[in-house]
């Protein structure tokens, strides 16, 4: 297993990790996880040491995780929000970064609507980590990890979780095409040795799956339902469901939403995964987003400490004051 | 021609091979009053000549551009035509053809005057490529007789293609009176949609919205049927699939009067470019997979390609510091373009100039069968429109010494083979020893 002082400067996408990478953060994650049953959940790991989420596009969920992160690492956070519509006006993303960098911090966490943008920036910058927090359709690698935790607490937690992976149906359903959680979720489940297919309407798969590591792509749900042992939705955009991409929303979930009766033909262990947000009615029906199997709670909580791993094995370790004590 | 003649001095270029479209002999050329005086083995130096040293190398007819971007006016921040022309003068071009995508765009004589006008000291021909329609809206003709009465021999919306068939049908129609012929930017928007590299393997990892194939693919087909029914010209911008070749190969052969040119970024580099996000590798149409590069390459050796044309597009610098999809599309190509076709295409020399001069030459109506003094037979009497090239000499690409104003090579630190040595442009040496002279 790699260590902690190989562990990436980046966080760029999957790949930077490899399925060592991968098992550093499940396993480092553990400990933050009891971390967050403590009645005082702060750890001094990260004191002296400074973030800033830098997020070119709305999302509350994603950026409170990482800084809620951060803060109970005891680092000092700064929040940049800027509206993607200066994004689209051309204002230079390099000189934000630079004034950024400039002011000290280690880490940026980087959520932007255009894919590469994160590499872009750890291409611009000298000294600070670049986290990516998702760009455009490319990757979101923390959801991904926290997906893969979750999968791994189901499954009996520890190095027997991680072994089972190995025998692993994954299906993953919906707007594939247009998904940044989807190309981490493949790479992650892939590194870790799980069968993964893809299933959705054609027009919704990526032009070309050459090079992905998966074991298929299906168009019918029903025929992949019942050997599934983990099953993760993805979000269906409503202007996806307009006409262009599927002729609408009520014929997507009548072809493809997880309902009741789909629900019906899974196995009684089958995880059900969901990065939200949910729309309940389309891609998931609400009587089976409330099912003891539908992790999307789990989710929510395992990703505070899936971040706090990632943010403590990239920082943790850097020549710079401050305890790196868990 | 109205441009001052600089070109009082008498030179003469010895010990080179001289090629042209008749074939390759040894031999010295002089050049006085903006003329070839006399071409021949072991020539007298005239008293008080320029000698250029050529010993190695070869002495072809110009290079002619048949697409760059020029940039002014409303870009002259990203380059100028006098920073752009002495980029081609660097590159072995006495002419290039600006694109009409300008601000305002060269849909109007005024506009084509003032490009004119501001090309008047130039270190090479600026011929003008007007739009095919008003503002390059693709809804109405632009005067294109008025343009024509000027010169303008070329019409395209280059960077959009027309996308309505009716319309395009009617502005062949309407060219064929005039003489002109017209160039199409092939990219079926309704396919091409917000593509920012090309749709595939790379694409798909990388989440970029991908530009199909197709896109291209689909408006060579209609307008090479459009030619069919209009026995109109047509000339196919920077061609860059297996099957936009194909089709092109076919009408060809079914004798269509079609002609085609490629870029040289599109059998230099594939989309694979991109995976590093860097907007340099952006282009329009994108760079395209491997099987595509072969295909562009098959196309240049057996004839189905006319012209190797640089789709020279400068940029100032900011355009690297946006994301990749935002970023404006283009890449320098005057001072590389003879380089990589020698480095790159496994074909003699003289079938590499013929691409890169005398053909282009002949699509533009430069040429001495069109009155102009460009990619002519370098012969007592002609005009002394010449570039020496050493064909073996190696060079390391470097941004920060070319001439254009803007930086965005994706060359950047490769070595390339075949360099120009001597350029001379109505009789004056504007390039010598590799170095610009104004």
């Amino acid at each position: 297993m790699k260590s902690v002082d190989q562990f990436p400067h980046h966080l760029l996408s999957i790949d930077d990790l490899g399925s060592d990478g991968i098992a550093e953060v499940l396993r480092v994650t553990d400990s933050f996880v009891e971390v967050g049953h403590r009645a005082n959940p702060k750890v001094p790991a990260l004191r002296g040491r400074t973030v800033a989420t830098l997020f070119f596009e709305d999302s509350t969920r994603t950026r409170v995780s990482f800084e809620t992160a951060a803060k109970r690492l005891s680092a000092d956070v700064l929040s940049f929000a800027v509206g993607s519509s200066s994004v689209r006006k051309g204002e230079s993303l390099r000189d934000t970064v630079e004034t950024i960098e400039a002011m000290g911090i280690d880490a940026i966490i980087i959520r932007h609507p255009s894919s590469g943008t994160p590499t872009q920036v750890a291409g611009w910058i000298t000294n600070s980590s670049v986290i990516n927090a998702g760009d455009g359709w490319h990757e979101h690698p923390t959801q991904a990890l926290l997906d893969l935790y979750t999968v791994r607490q189901a499954l009996g937690g520890g190095d027997e979780g991680m072994d089972r992976f190995k025998s692993l149906q994954v299906v993953i359903v919906g707007d594939i095409r247009h998904s940044r959680v989807a190309r981490s979720q493949v790479a992650a489940y892939a590194a870790l040795g799980a069968a993964v297919t893809l299933v959705a309407p054609p027009t919704l798969l990526p032009p070309s799956i050459d090079g992905w590591p998966i074991a298929a792509v299906s168009h019918d749900i029903d025929k992949e339902l019942p050997s599934a042992d983990v099953v993760s939705l993805l979000r269906l955009q409503s202007e996806r469901g307009s006409g262009e991409f599927v002729p609408s929303l009520r014929e997507y979930t009548t072809r493809f939403g997880l309902t009741g009766r789909r629900a019906a033909m899974l196995k009684p262990e089958t995880l059900i995964l969901h990065p939200g947000p949910m729309v309940r009615g389309v891609e998931i029906a609400s009587e089976v987003a409330d099912l003891p199997a539908a992790h999307i709670t789990g989710q929510v909580s395992n990703g505070v400490a899936v971040r706090m791993a990632v943010l403590f094995l990239i920082l943790g370790q850097s020549p710079a004051e401050g305890s790196s004590d868990v | 021609m109205s441009e001052p003649n600089r070109s009082h001095s008498t030179l003469i270029i010895t010990g080179g091979i001289v090629i042209d479209a008749t074939g390759e002999r040894r031999a010295d050329v002089v050049v006085a009053s903006g003329r070839i005086q006399e071409v021949g083995e072991g020539l007298v130096v005239p008293t008080g000549a320029t000698v250029l040293e050529a010993g190695g190398c070869v002495v072809s007819p110009g290079l002619v551009d048949l697409h760059a971007h020029l940039r002014e006016p409303g870009q002259e921040e990203a380059e100028t035509i006098e920073t752009g022309t002495r980029a081609a003068s660097l590159g072995g071009y006495t002419a290039v053809v600006a694109m009409p995508n300008t601000n305002p765009p060269l849909d109007s004589a005024d506009a084509v005057r003032n490009v004119f006008e501001l090309a008047r000291t130039a270190t090479a021909q600026v011929a003008v490529a007007g739009a095919i329609t008003v503002g390059r809206a693709g809804l109405r003709l632009a005067p294109m007789a008025e343009l024509a009465a000027l010169g303008v021999r070329l019409f395209t919306d280059d960077g959009a293609g027309v996308q309505s068939a009716g319309l395009m049908r009617r502005a062949l129609e309407y060219a064929r009176g005039l003489g002109a012929t017209l160039a199409q930017h092939c990219e079926d928007g309704s396919l091409a949609c917000d593509g920012a590299m090309h749709e595939g393997a790379w694409s798909s990892r990388l989440g970029i919205p991908g530009m199909p194939a197709l896109a291209e693919e689909v408006m060579v087909a209609r307008d090479i049927a459009l030619a069919r029914v209009t026995g109109s010209r047509i000339h196919f911008l920077h061609l860059s699939t297996a099957p936009s070749i194909e089709l092109v190969r076919q009408a060809k052969a079914a004798g269509l009067p079609v002609t085609a040119e490629v870029a040289p970024h599109h059998f230099s580099l594939t989309d694979a470019c991109v995976a590093g996000y860097d907007p340099v590798f952006k282009v329009n149409p994108p760079l395209r997979p491997q099987c595509d590069v072969d295909a562009v390459k098959a196309g240049l050796a057996d004839g189905t390609v006319d012209a190797i044309a640089t789709d020279h597009a400068p940029h100032a610098p900011e355009f690297r510091d946006l994301p990749f999809d935002l970023a404006p599309p283009g890449v320098l190509g005057l001072q590389t373009a003879l380089s990589l076709a020698i480095t790159e295409i496994d074909l003699p020399l003289t079938r590499i100039l013929a691409l890169l001069s005398w053909q282009p030459a002949a699509i533009a109506g430069l040429d001495p069968s069109n009155g102009g003094g460009q990619g002519g037979l370098i012969t007592p009497g002609a005009e002394s429109n010449l570039c020496v090239i050493d064909p073996t000499a190696t060079w390391t690409v470097d941004p920060m010494t070319l001439a254009s104003r803007s930086r965005n090579t994706p060359y950047a630190g490769r070595t390339l083979t075949g360099r120009v040595r001597h350029t001379v442009f109505r009789g004056e040496p504007v390039v010598i020893d590799g170095e610009a002279q104004r």
